[in-house]
């Protein structure tokens, strides 16, 4: 080999290295800036209100205990707790997840396995409402809870997710791909029902898709604001979202500490649970996608 | 033996047809519970909003007037009536304001991360580790992140006063005072939760195009520019589409973040300072819904309109370049980058 071509290489690679590393600077600063008001949040909670007002900073302090006290005062005066408005939270979000990823998983089971009339305009139904926001009926729906004596109950927040057309059409996707046509008719040939044939077989055979649905499904419900805000009134039924809301009452601004502690309550168990399955839910956010 | 075996094989495909007909049935029943539910729950609703939308009904002191008032709540809301101020329209403003200032360098971002993350020739190692980080805003609550940032811009929240402390702004600077600066930050909050996602469906995307391509082009010497504009991003079409398309409609009902980023103390539920600059149209929706019902209804139903006409245009554009204009453009970045080598 020529030296002018061996030194060429060597050149193009020390600039590919800094390539490297400049954008591995730039990426790692872009890390940075997302968990960054995530630490000063939690480095805040733990300052007095005095020290937030002074300034930015990164080390921790030692009031945490103070603060959290002072929350708990404040908070009595909410007529509910942060703890239980998780609990509310958590006790509409299970039911809405479970209902989401049921009902989606055997309506897309019944629109790919079925040769039915209709089966097409079912279809073109369900990829028609999929862009359609809840907030643009939200007023008929209001209207229609107060007729059915649902509001201030958690139904009207519960029972939609038998209906989220996102979930069916990731399911049928999911469906194409998993679930060959000769596994239904074995069954059928063994003597199993139809309805057993769904809970028994295809249901564990779409695990991953419903994991990661239901995932997805349990966090729209959980950081729902809209909705909650519409059909909620007593104060002891407020979801975590809605709490949060009043933490921008008169009693919270006035301490900074408070403020961020309250906040760092609130965001933990998302925090933790991200931090637990992330690999998994960034795997599905791209698996969404490319199917569209 | 020949007869039986004929004789078999010609019912055999009727039986099977008569069963298969005989579980066919049982489609219907499979997505009875989603048609159902969602008649109930949605189309009723939506067709109510409709119909609430002709009528003027108004709450004031526990007691409800009722009337019919034909197209009068769309006639107000669009200021068109004397004495009436065009506040869906103004409304509609700033959720488009917000949005826009949030998507264009959202996308921009996105796509920079999405190619230097595809890029073969710079492996970055910790490619898995960035897209957790980056993603990680966009699954926390929406609330508490806008309160988050709320709190820490404040006038005397920490980062506005090591701000001042190092003579950057002016000691009469406030976020919370300044139309522009709300407007720029709520932009911001969403652009810093939604770019991780976008960059995810982007890489996706970036994945899913052939590595011949690539091949060819790097054989002919194409620099990793050429490759990006006459390959990648014509064949990403569809996937920027499709983002666009979620942008939008999820820009248009945009709500957490303006309904908690500035309204503490604005006068009124519901009001996004300062002097309701910072007020998305959902916030109107849930400032009138038990005050002002049909008004409520007729935003909605605007809102509605919007949102399908957006939507089934996109969907045209869709449904013409889905076949056609892909191809088109994998044979235009074939044939760019051979002349290229040529």
């Amino acid at each position: 080999m020529s030296k002018a071509a061996k030194t060429k290489s060597v050149s193009e690679n020390s600039e590919e290295r800094r390539r490297r590393i400049f954008r591995n600077v730039i990426l790692i600063l872009l890390c940075i800036i997302s968990i960054l008001p995530f630490y000063m949040m939690f480095v805040n909670a733990t300052r007095t209100s005095n020290q937030i007002k002074a300034g930015v900073s990164l080390i921790f302090g030692a009031n945490l205990t103070e603060n959290f006290r002072n929350f708990q005062d404040a908070q009595a005066g909410l007529g509910i707790t942060a703890v239980r408005s998780m609990l509310n939270s958590f006790m509409v979000a299970v039911p809405f997840t479970v209902l989401s990823v049921y009902f989606s998983s055997l309506t897309a089971y019944g629109i790919h396995t079925y040769q039915f009339k209709g089966k097409k305009l079912a279809w073109g139904f369900i990829m028609g409402v999929m862009m359609v926001p809840t907030q643009v009926f939200a007023i008929g729906f209001y209207q229609f809870m107060i007729k059915l004596g649902l509001l201030d109950t958690y139904w009207p927040l519960i029972l939609p997710g038998i209906t989220t057309p996102t979930v069916v059409f990731f399911m049928k996707q999911y469906l194409e791909g998993a679930l060959p046509h000769e596994i239904v008719e074995a069954a059928r040939i063994d003597g199993c029902r139809e309805f057993r044939i769904f809970n028994e077989i295809v249901v564990p055979l779409m695990k991953p898709a419903i994991a990661t649905q239901a995932i997805f499904q349990f966090v729209a419900s959980w950081n729902n604001l809209f909705m909650p805000t519409l059909i909620i009134n007593t104060t002891s039924k407020k979801t975590l979202t809605m709490f949060v809301q009043m933490l921008t009452s008169e009693s919270f601004r006035t301490d900074y500490g408070v403020v961020f502690i309250g906040l760092a309550i609130t965001i933990l168990p998302m925090f933790i649970m991200y931090f637990i399955l992330s690999r998994f839910i960034v795997e599905g956010v791209s698996l969404g996608g490319v199917k569209e | 033996m020949q007869d039986e075996k004929s004789t078999n094989t010609r019912t055999s495909p009727s039986q099977k047809k008569k069963k298969s007909v005989q579980y066919n049935k049982y489609g219907y029943m499979f997505i009875a519970p989603f048609f159902i539910v969602y008649l109930v729950f949605s189309l009723y609703p939506l067709l109510n909003t409709f119909y609430y939308s002709t009528f003027s009904i108004v709450t004031r002191n526990l007691r409800t007037t009722t009337e019919f008032t034909g197209l009068g709540n769309y006639i107000s809301v669009l200021g068109l009536a004397s004495g009436e101020k065009a506040y869906f329209l103004t409304y509609l403003g700033n959720t488009v304001r917000i949005w826009l200032f949030n998507f264009v360098p959202q996308i921009l971002l996105s796509l920079l991360c999405a190619a230097w993350l595809t890029d073969n020739r710079t492996r970055l190692k910790l490619n898995g580790f960035y897209k957790i980080m980056v993603y990680m805003p966009n699954i926390i609550t929406a609330a508490s992140i806008s309160l988050l940032f709320c709190a820490l811009l404040s006038k005397y929240g920490p980062v506005m006063s090591t701000l001042r402390s190092w003579g950057w702004i002016g000691s009469a600077f406030d976020v919370m005072r300044s139309k522009w600066a709300t407007s720029i930050s709520i932009s911001g909050i969403l652009l810093w939760m939604w770019y991780g996602n976008t960059t995810l469906l982007l890489i996706a995307g970036m994945i899913g195009i052939s590595p011949q391509l690539y091949e060819a082009a790097d054989l002919d010497g194409a620099t990793g520019r050429q490759k990006f504009f006459k390959i990648t991003l014509p064949l990403l079409k569809p996937v920027l589409l499709y983002v666009l398309v979620t942008s939008v409609i999820g820009g248009l009902q945009l709500y957490d973040i303006p309904a908690l980023f500035n309204t503490a103390g604005q006068g009124g539920a519901y009001m996004g300072g300062p002097n309701d600059t910072s007020t998305t149209v959902t916030m109107y929706i849930m400032r009138l819904h038990n005050t002002d019902t049909g008004r409520a209804a007729a935003v909605s139903v605007l809102l509605f309109i919007i949102t399908l006409i957006i939507s089934l245009l996109f969907f045209r554009v869709f449904r013409d370049n889905d076949d056609a204009k892909l191809k088109k453009a994998e044979r235009s970045a074939r044939k760019s980058a051979g002349k290229r080598g040529a």
